[in-house]
């Protein structure tokens, strides 16, 4: 026991020391929350909005004015024709437009119907049809404004769209949790197996492996600081998302930190398990960076929505454990639900675990 | 004290039995046998790829060997291992110990991994540690080369192994800090450890109790360094002209001259056996005359390890 708690001495020594390693480790999280919930966002705004009108129609004014007024739209241009349209959507000049028929105003409450076109730049698809969504939404209430002052409108089809959650479309609310299962695997998995490459490299493992100590409180004791800074690295997370982010962490808490819990100790054993496949710092760094950090970002579900990918993408993305845990503490931080509503999440978290920590045991050599 | 643990154990330290490596196609270690007796300061000497470190980590139980059977202490190195973990010190070739922990805390530190305490053992590693002790508190990292592989002896010898392992040990060092090294590992043998050392300098191996010529995974010869240098049978001339390079091709034409190569400020010459007495006349003569060297000095000399080792070696 005293040779173990030598050992983790050893650890945090070096962990200490290298103060700029740490204080990455601790500041990248709270500039990453930062950043993604106020300086990145995927919400639209100040979409620029052109107008053709042929005539100059009561309505089209009300409708330009409600337009205007939204806090997504502003009204660049007005058009005469629509040849127009195409310059001015190369030169980034509008984003859409509207395009209104001839005499709108009278067509309107005619049998036949008045025309409204509608022309949306569509080289970023989730850009126009988010666009697509507001406008709609607005010209909807227009209009179902305008027709209410009608008689003949009783049984006119209205629909009422309500955001559950996250009633702001909030992207914080969907980095946090995504955040949090980056940085997980950064300290985990990458500082931990460098720290344990880090010994092949300097010839420090070969008298490690000779010499009374057991294996497995080596690697013990290469991850138990790691574990610690994890937890506090996960409390710095969660207390900013609360009060920074007003995450409203309607789950318990303790739920959401033991699904935690699995997930560090997860990122722990990838990290074991690269160390054991690799002999230089470099290749470990690639391999947890390419190999594990990458897919995070685009196949966990932070960036892109898995519904929304290809099926191949979206049958790799059951592979990846950030999937699963972003998942869950999704559901539990912004949902609210019950832990068994997580517990498929959970489940699949655990037996990746028992596996990758089987499987670095299985492979740690004690001979070169 | 450190000595009286050993009284029980057999005579010889290390018995290995026909051991091969082999990686692939290369044969790193090739069906060596060999024995040292406890006590004794054996040095392996070969050049860079002679197969010294795969030697050492075959050894110390890191590697299996492809064939034969090693010893240590009368314990197997594969069956064995854990026992064999116990009680060998060792120092790899490559070991930098840890550049951000301060010498103390290194010394601590692998103290406190072999289940032992700087106290314990501070008589085996005293004489070292007193040159360190004025720096205990600065970082490993920023030691002289010379320092680094006292402060790596001391963390190696913490334990008071029974038997000693270390590769290349003074590779980087300054010739004084190499000496004193050597004046060290022969005061060690008072306390009766057996030592395994290996080195490419061969001015190092006339220290050694006994010494092996290791080459491409064999021992070229074995012996006492006064004997192996007995041992060298051929007449060795020490040549120096003003074109070092065209006497070296000159050298070489000639028929009664074995071989040549460079050695320091001269060519070393070794000579065929049958030729008469005045080989050196014979030379001078040759060279003035015929090749026109100037300023041409030959004088027999007494052969180092190195002659004997390039002479082994062909």
């Amino acid at each position: 026991m005293k040779e173990f708690n030598a050992f983790i001495k050893k650890e945090f020594y070096h962990i200490f020391r290298d103060t700029r390693t740490l204080m990455i480790l601790i500041l990248l999280p709270i500039i990453l929350i930062m950043l993604f919930s106020f300086a990145i966002s995927v919400e639209i705004r100040n979409v620029n909005i052109g107008i053709l009108a042929p005539t100059n129609d009561n309505s089209i004014n009300q409708l330009a004015h409600k337009i205007e007024t939204s806090e997504y739209f502003n009204i660049t241009h007005w058009l005469n024709s629509p040849n127009e349209i195409n310059d001015l959507m190369r030169a980034n000049e509008v984003d859409l437009v509207l395009a209104f028929g001839d005499h709108f105003d009278q067509r309107m409450l005619s049998a036949d119907g008045a025309q409204l076109g509608i022309v949306i730049d569509g080289s970023n698809p989730n850009n126009a049809s988010m666009e697509m969504m507001y406008l709609m939404g607005l010209l909807q209430s227009y209009f179902s404004e305008k027709a209410s002052v009608l008689p003949s409108s009783a049984g006119s089809l209205t629909t009422n769209v309500r955001m559950l959650y996250n009633p702001q479309s909030r992207s914080a609310y969907n980095f946090a949790p995504g955040i949090m299962g980056l940085i997980l695997i950064l300290i985990c998995a990458l500082m931990t197996s460098v720290s344990i490459v880090r010994e092949k490299e300097m010839g420090t493992m070969e008298v490690l492996l000779i010499s009374p100590v057991k294996p497995i409180h080596i690697i013990l004791a290469k991850m138990i600081p790691y574990l610690i800074i994890s937890c506090f690295v996960l409390g710095i997370i969660l207390t900013l998302s609360f009060t920074v982010l007003g995450i409203p962490m309607l789950g318990t808490l303790h739920w959401i930190i033991l699904v935690s819990l699995v997930y560090i100790l997860l990122a722990l054993s990838i990290g074991l398990f690269v160390s054991n496949m690799v002999d230089s710092q470099l290749v470990a760094t690639l391999i947890c960076a390419v190999v594990f950090m990458m897919p995070i970002l685009l196949l966990s579900g932070m960036l892109f929505p898995i519904e929304s990918m290809p099926r191949f993408f979206q049958v790799v993305s059951n592979i990846i454990p950030a999937r699963w845990y972003i998942s869950a503490i999704k559901k539990l931080m912004i949902q609210g639900v019950e832990f068994q509503f997580v517990l498929k999440e959970f489940t699949i978290l655990c037996g990746m675990t028992l596996l990758l920590i089987t499987a670095s045991l299985k492979k740690f050599k004690e001979f070169i | 004290m450190a000595e009286s643990n050993f009284n029980n154990l057999p005579h010889d330290a290390i018995v290995v039995e026909g051991v091969s490596k082999q990686f692939g196609n290369i044969t790193a270690v090739d069906n060596l046998s060999f024995t040292v007796p406890r006590g004794e300061l054996f040095g392996i000497i070969g050049p860079d790829g002679a197969g010294k470190t795969t030697l050492f980590r075959l050894l110390t139980s890191l590697m299996h060997p492809t064939e034969g059977n090693a010893y240590v202490d009368g314990l197997h190195t594969v069956r064995d291992y854990k026992l064999i973990r116990q009680r060998v010190g060792y120092m790899p070739g490559k070991f930098s110990l840890y550049q951000d922990m301060s010498v103390r805390e290194n010394l601590e530190f692998f103290a406190s991994v072999f289940g032992t305490t700087i106290e314990e053992n501070y008589e085996l590693i005293k004489d070292i540690y007193c040159r360190l002790e004025p720096f205990a508190d600065r970082k490993a990292g920023k030691l002289s080369g010379g320092m680094k592989q006292k402060l790596a002896l001391c963390c190696a010898l913490i334990h008071a192994p029974s038997v000693l392992f270390l590769d290349e040990p003074t590779t980087g060092v300054d010739p004084s800090s190499r000496r004193e090294f050597w004046d060290m590992l022969t005061r060690l043998r008072e306390h009766n450890i057996t030592i395994i050392v290996s080195t490419a300098y061969m001015d190092e191996a006339s220290r050694c109790d006994r010494v092996a010529m290791m080459n491409n995974g064999r021992f070229i010869s074995t012996d006492t360094p006064f004997n192996i240098i007995r041992k060298f049978d051929k007449t060795l001339l020490a040549i120096r002209a003003d074109n070092m390079f065209q006497l070296l091709n000159d050298i070489r034409r000639l028929d009664f001259v074995d071989s040549c190569y460079t050695f320091g400020e001269y060519h070393h010459a070794t000579i065929n056996q049958q030729t008469d007495e005045n080989t050196k006349e014979k030379m001078e003569q040759i060279l003035t005359s015929q090749y026109h060297h100037t300023n041409l000095h030959i004088n027999e000399c007494t052969p180092t390890l190195e002659d004997c080792f390039i002479l082994y070696s062909r």
